[in-house]
């Protein structure tokens, strides 16, 4: 860690109001019964009947109005220029709640479009400031998360031609514009394209998480004006924006795993048997004890990263996957022990718990899993195997 | 908060340089990995010598109040902590005086006691231990057989305390012994009890897994104190204790000093894997080795930004939640470093201190046995379980 960096992670009062103004406004619009409502409101039909996940536009609409889309554009571009640990407090929010909503596609999107740096981009970035939602359709069909890999194809020189199909892209149904990545040639190409232009399809993907959507997209020869290519050296852009783009998704996983141990807390301190509240066991208040100490050292690791990336660190990448495994992990296992610890009731429909288990399952596996992030650190501490 | 003020900057600096120019002689014996593993004499004078210069170079104590031998500044000690962490030199060997009594007297001194007893924990012209534990007082504390008896000017102590680390070079002791019957808790007093050479005291080494000293047992037959030594009210010895392990179980992060290598934990498993052969590979570019050294590192940086973290009002919402954790937290992460460290090394895991072949003179399997004093002493882990989740996490008690 450099001298220069703030010992407070830079986190000061600007960003403790932004998150505590999120939390209050997500505990009112938000609460657990309306979640309840707009996701999982009919069992039988939730899996079976292939309707998309649903999700609270209004709401969504309210966050624009207060600029949550411009928050981590920055200003020269249009936006509020928030940094990394502010976006990071207000994500850990977000995933408390739950929140169906474009936000953290949106703002991964934007990481991208700011690492791109382009006149191209920055006219993207005043874009999404003014509530323009995005997402990275960026990954191959086997879910490889290395920025080379992309079953797009780009033709031509300054407008070019996609073909081809992207896949795991996260609330692509929510979102307006697309950031595909192609190859052309030995160039990975950054290019946006609107969600509703001519030969993009959008075909859905069935997951278990009920508080987003997430697609294949297919481009059938899609035309895209050259202004709409962002980058020519695709890859290396998502490279850079990558320590931020796992930092959001582990601030989520931090917020959903403080969810899912407050919860259970308060249910073993209700909850009796034996004549007693089933906290008093210790085969339930260590393992509780334990959830907190994972996720506290998640929480740790991703302001450390959110501070590096704002500092411009070198070793922002490093902090970040640590950030990523640890808050994986941290997820599996209070995701695991909020489900053993209600007992049979936490194995139903009706428990709430099972909400934050799917969506901490799904940014477990997004953009890489512990196992991942260090298998990649592991060429940072060791060295490359075989050196 | 953010940054360190000028006259910081400026000890900071004096620090760095006073331990560049002072780096002590590499020891002539072999060093115990912490302060509670002193076994031999020339151990002790190597440590005593050394922690009696830093203090008088003023990086112990310094924020101390000068009236008690103290260098009377605010926010050095962490400074000087980091500094000498960084710079890998010898521990600090009066760790009970220096981190549980001196703290202690403090808070609950009269102004003689401070006076008398603070400057000979800072400078390790007195080292002290801890009379806690009993054979039946252990992670149940208040069970205390021994006793307190007032006779005129004086106490009478008789009992029979365990596990009593540095007891065999310790001057003084903070004890806790029972005044009164009638009460587990509300029934015990805090002594300064005076050990060395002291009438009716006896020190036993107890030989530890390692198969190295350094702890003991200590028997009181009809031993005074006078009630001069007496800490605070009759009655209120639960209450200091609480202080003095409030002290103690933060005292990773204020111990002062490095182990005496600065080489970081991670790093020696990297070196480690390196030089060691699996199924006829490196270790190293084994990648279930790699991924647990990973592991390791994300863990040993976790640690080092919940302290940062700890820190940050705003990023801690219970301020207790953070600075508890640290005790288990630390004391697992030496486990399962040294843990690892035995399973890089394979079938050289076997070979002990006296063997050559033995990769870091045996430091592995060492480590591994000692880091359960780490998990066991300070209130064992289970206990520290307990209490996060009852402090913290507001679940039942169980006692
Ligand atoms: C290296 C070392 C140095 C020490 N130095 C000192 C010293 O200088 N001075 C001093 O006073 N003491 C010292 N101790 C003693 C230490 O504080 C005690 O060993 C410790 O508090 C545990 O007490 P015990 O040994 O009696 O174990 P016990 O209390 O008998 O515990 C045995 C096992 O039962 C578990 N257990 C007990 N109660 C509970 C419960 N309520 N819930 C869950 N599990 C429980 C424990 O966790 C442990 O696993 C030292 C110990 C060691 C290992």
């Amino acid at each position: 860690m450099s001298e220069s960096m703030p010992k407070d992670y830079g986190f000061g009062s600007d960003e403790e109001m932004l998150r505590d103004l999120a939390g209050k406004l997500l505990d009112d619009e938000m609460p657990i019964e309306k979640l309840r409502q707009l996701v999982a409101a009919d069992p039988a039909t939730t899996y079976e009947s292939g309707q998309l996940p649903g999700w609270d536009q209004a709401l969504w609409k309210q966050c624009v109005e207060l600029g949550w889309t411009g928050l981590a554009v920055p200003e020269e571009a249009g936006g509020v220029g928030v940094k990394m640990v502010g976006i990071a407090a207000l994500v850990e929010e977000v995933g408390k709640h739950c929140l169906p909503s474009p936000l953290v596609a949106t703002l991964n999107a934007t990481y991208v479009l700011r690492e791109a740096g382009s006149d191209e981009a920055i006219t993207w970035l005043g874009r999404v400031a003014d509530g323009t939602t995005a997402t990275l359709a960026i990954t191959d069909s086997t879910g490889a998360w290395e920025a080379e890999r992309t079953d797009v194809a780009a033709a031509g020189n300054d407008a070019v031609t996609l073909t081809g199909t992207t896949y795991f892209v996260q609330d692509a149904f929510k979102a307006e514009i697309f950031l595909v990545s192609a190859k052309r040639g030995q160039e990975v190409l950054l290019c946006a394209v609107r969600s509703d232009a001519q030969g993009v399809e959008i075909r859905q993907d069935h997951i278990h998480d009920l508080t987003r959507d997430q697609a294949t997209v297919a481009f059938h020869e899609v035309s895209v004006a050259a202004e709409d290519v962002i980058s020519t050296a695709g890859a290396e852009t998502l490279r850079c924006a990558w320590p931020a783009i796992l930092t959001t998704v582990s601030a989520d996983l931090c917020g959903t795993g403080e969810w899912q141990l407050q919860t259970t807390v308060e249910y073993a301190k209700t909850r009796k048997q034996f004549d007693r509240p089933i906290g008093f066991f210790q085969a339930v208040k260590h393992p509780l004890s334990n959830a907190m100490i994972e996720i506290d050292r998640a929480r740790s690791l991703v302001y450390h990263a959110a501070c590096c990336i704002d500092a411009g660190d070198p070793e922002a990448e490093k902090f970040a996957r640590m950030a990523k495994s640890a808050a994986s992990d941290a997820g599996r296992f209070v995701s695991d022990r909020s489900i053993q610890l209600h007992g049979g009731i936490g194995f139903t429909w009706e428990c709430d718990v099972h909400l934050y288990f799917k969506r901490s399952m799904h940014n477990q596996a997004l953009f890489g899993d512990g196992v991942h992030q260090r298998r990649h650190l592991a060429n940072h501490t060791l060295g490359p195997i075989g050196n | 908060m953010a940054k360190l003020a000028t006259e910081q900057l400026e000890f900071q600096e004096y620090a760095r340089r006073w331990l560049e120019g002072n780096r002590p002689a590499p020891p002539t014996v072999r060093m115990p990995i912490t302060p509670l593993e002193v076994m031999t004499i020339p151990q002790r004078d190597y440590l005593q010598d050394w922690q009696g210069k830093v203090y008088a170079a003023g990086l112990v104590g310094a924020d101390y109040p000068t009236e008690y031998g103290g260098g009377g500044h605010e926010g050095f000690q962490r400074i000087a902590n980091q500094e000498m962490g960084r710079a890998g030199t010898p521990m600090m060997i009066n760790i009970v005086g220096l981190n549980m009594a001196a703290p202690t007297i403090l808070v609950h001194g009269t102004e003689a006691q401070k006076k008398k007893f603070i400057p000979g924990c800072l400078s390790a012209e007195e080292i002290w231990c801890q009379g806690f534990s009993e054979p039946g007082a252990g992670s149940d504390m208040a069970n205390q057989q021994t006793s307190a008896d007032r006779d005129g000017d004086d106490w009478i102590i008789n009992g029979h305390k365990v596990w009593t680390s540095l007891g065999h070079f310790a001057k003084w002791m903070i004890l806790i012994a029972r005044t009164s019957k009638a009460h587990k808790y509300d029934g015990l007093s805090y002594f300064l009890m005076p050990i060395e050479g002291h009438p009716g005291v006896t020190v036993r080494p107890l030989v530890k897994i390692t198969g190295e000293a350094g702890f003991n047992e200590v028997l009181f037959e009809d031993s005074r104190v006078s009630d001069d030594c007496r800490l605070d009210d009759i009655g209120k010895g639960w209450t200091v204790a609480m202080t003095t392990l409030t002290y103690e179980r933060g005292a990773a992060e204020s111990a002062g000093g490095g182990g005496g290598d600065s080489t970081h934990p991670v790093q020696r498993l990297v070196n480690l894997a390196k030089e060691s052969w699996r199924d006829g590979i490196r270790a190293s570019d084994d990648p279930l080795t790699r991924d647990a050294i990973v592991q390791r590192a994300i863990v040993a940086e976790g640690l080092k930004q919940n302290a940062r973290r700890a820190r940050v009002p705003g990023l801690c919402e219970h301020p207790m939640r953070l600075p508890l954790q640290q005790k288990v937290t630390s004391s697992e992460f030496a486990q399962e470093n040294a843990r690892l460290g035995v399973e890089i090394a394979g079938a050289r895991s076997t070979l002990y201190k006296l063997d050559e072949a033995a990769p870091d003179q045996g430091h592995w399997p060492l480590a591994y046995m000692n880091s359960y004093g780490h998990t066991i002493a300070a209130g064992t882990n289970e206990i520290q379980r307990n209490i996060l989740g009852e402090r913290v996490l507001g679940l039942p008690k169980s006692k």
